[in-house]
């Protein structure tokens, strides 16, 4: 089967996601014809690619910034030409507005956030639901079928310096070039270390009692040199800023440790916090649903046990 | 301005999302329901921005007949009326979805209501589909910016903000158009006593609309393998720090 492959650009060369979207598609392909395409300007140098035998370039001024609708349209040009069974991309949020997108152009179903996909009439696919907690095997009617590939199931391939390419330019009409990015505002931070990218994180849910109760756990983070998360009950009480949210609906984060204190292990929060490379749930419930998540646990009460951490840890620092 | 806003009714899933023996659901009967996450944002922002710029509200859902009880909750919140597309069990899979809402949207411009503003969320918490609103804003011929966590509406334009690392990347879209919103959009407010009491009396469109053959045909949910750990205990109460404080000198972290 014919695939073609959308790919996102950064700064830095082909999207980490796009490199996994990528292996993904070899794989579906099976021997077929495997395309990828991605996006530039006129006067930008397309230094970094892929290793696939035809890799095309769109080229508009309005590539300058991202613009998924004209992104989608130069996919569904090039498709027009390549009559691919299947159309592939990253399941980040920018590869999932793209193809759903490409997806109304083409009045074709999409399925998002895949894990598993097997050639076939239809293409069936397993993908994820409920952010990951729930799998959904399904048949994909249409031609090409439309997907994007969950994060971190598959490895991504190696980029290619110096790629050879097919530059074409996209006809685009005005109404695909309105929806893009126009200018960049600053982002909203609590100033501290950044929940997404910190080493380790802190959280507490409704556990902690108050907004005050969030003092130790703000503590014992900053000893850590770390960041404070909470649970989605936490915010919709108003005692933190959404910004700190750990879950589905929130940031999903990947530390090195995080220690949920006073969390239960709802799917919602867990869809949230499953990157972690380490769990230590401290919970007053030795049944919580974390437990079966957790790598360590300390059976107690968070107000008891987060303060008594951090004296221990300044005890050992000598301070 | 009027304002459309589509919400989805799911299941509040504790800590362990259980399948039905058919594995076409999942098993709800000890959970309670409520609105999709990010579209709560969604309806408290059409609140808004009618109570700024006057106009009409209005929320849509293509659900069972319970789904009600979600269209009385938005309305309880200030929503003027609601449109409910009732279905059965059967599950609309997205194109379905998309074409029932934009049968909807042209029934209300014949009766006489033009939105100017469509509002989802950016993707439903059970389906995680990622593309109703970008279906219906084509068919519509709408410009449409997705996972908004800004939404400004001034001199009939809309300033569109989205999350990105590092900062926020800003749409400026014209009106009439369509968004898809996140959770952190805004603060939903609580429902106040006289507002439920408003809402019961509010009114609601009710149609069926008939199901196509799904094209993105869900065929069995089944719940990850996942590796479920036994965690290792390391103590109860405050004399577990220092055991906690060597693990974590173990792994590098302190």
């Amino acid at each position: 089967m014919t695939v073609l492959v959308v790919l996102e650009r950064t700064p830095e060369g082909i999207d980490e996601l796009s490199l996994q979207a990528l292996a993904f598609a070899r794989g579906l392909a099976s021997g077929g014809d495997l395309h990828a395409l991605t996006v530039t300007t006129p006067s930008d140098a397309v230094s970094q690619g892929v290793s696939v035998p035809s890799f095309h370039v769109a080229e508009h001024e309005v590539f300058g910034s991202y613009a998924p609708a004209a992104i989608a349209q130069a996919t569904v040009e090039l498709a027009g030409r390549l009559q691919p069974g299947a159309i592939v991309a990253a399941g980040n949020e920018r590869g999932n507005e793209v193809m759903a997108h490409v997806a109304a152009r083409l009045d074709q179903p999409f399925a998002a956030n895949c894990i598993e996909a097997t050639a076939g009439e239809p293409i069936r696919v397993t993908r994820l639901r409920w952010g990951g907690s729930l799998l959904e095997e399904a048949a994909v009617h249409g031609s090409p079928a439309l997907l994007t590939v969950a994060p971190h199931v598959v490895a991504a391939e190696a980029a290619a310096d110096a790629p050879e390419f097919e530059r074409f330019t996209p006809t685009l009409s005005d109404a695909d070039q309105v929806m893009r990015v126009t200018d960049r505002a600053q982002a909203f931070t609590n100033g501290g270390v950044s929940l997404a990218e910190a080493k380790v994180v802190v959280s507490s849910g409704r556990g902690a009692g108050s907004p005050e109760g969030f003092e130790i756990i703000e503590e014992l983070a900053g000893l850590l040199g770390g960041a404070v998360g909470c649970s989605r009950a936490v915010t919709m009480a108003g005692w933190r800023p959404h910004t700190d949210q750990v879950g589905q609906t929130g940031t999903k984060i990947a530390p090195d440790l995080y220690i949920a204190c006073g969390i239960s292990g709802a799917t919602q929060h867990m869809a949230g916090c499953k990157g972690a490379k380490a769990i230590l749930a401290v919970n007053t419930d030795p049944d919580a649903p974390i437990l079966a998540s957790a790598d360590y646990a300390v059976i107690g009460d968070l107000h008891e046990v987060v303060p008594a951490i951090s004296a221990e840890l300044r005890k050992a620092r000598g301070s | 301005m009027n304002v459309l806003v589509c919400v989805k009714r799911v299941p509040m899933t504790g800590g362990k999302i259980v399948v039905t023996p058919d594995e076409q659901a999942i098993a709800t009967q000890h959970l309670g329901f409520t609105i999709s996450p990010h579209e709560e944002c969604g309806v408290e922002e059409a609140v808004r921005l009618v109570e700024t710029h006057g106009g009409e509200s209005v929320v849509l859902t293509l659900g069972p007949p319970e789904a009600e009880e979600q269209l009385r909750d938005a309305m309880a919140l200030g929503i003027d009326r609601a449109v409910h597309l009732v279905i059965g069990d059967e599950e609309f899979d997205p194109q379905a979805t998309a074409a029932a809402i934009l049968e909807a949207i042209e029934t209300e411009r014949a009766g006489g209501t033009e939105f100017d503003l469509i509002v989802f969320g950016n993707e439903s918490a059970d389906s995680g589909g990622y593309q109703v609103g970008i279906r219906i804003a084509h068919a519509l011929g709408r410009p449409i910016a997705t996972g908004l966590k800004g939404v400004l509406v001034d001199g009939g334009r809309v300033r569109c903000e989205q999350d990105v690392p590092g900062g926020r990347d800003v749409f400026d879209l014209p009106l009439p158009a369509v968004v898809t919103v996140k959770e952190g959009l805004n603060f939903p407010r609580y429902p106040s006593v006289p507002g439920r009491m408003r809402a019961q009396k509010k009114p609601v469109a009710a149609s069926s609309p008939t199901v196509p053959p799904a094209k993105l045909e869900k065929l069995r949910l089944v719940t990850p393998a996942g590796e479920r750990k036994q965690a290792e205990i390391l103590g109860h109460g405050p004399d577990a720090a220092p055991r906690v404080v060597e693990v974590l000198q173990r792994i590098g972290i302190a």
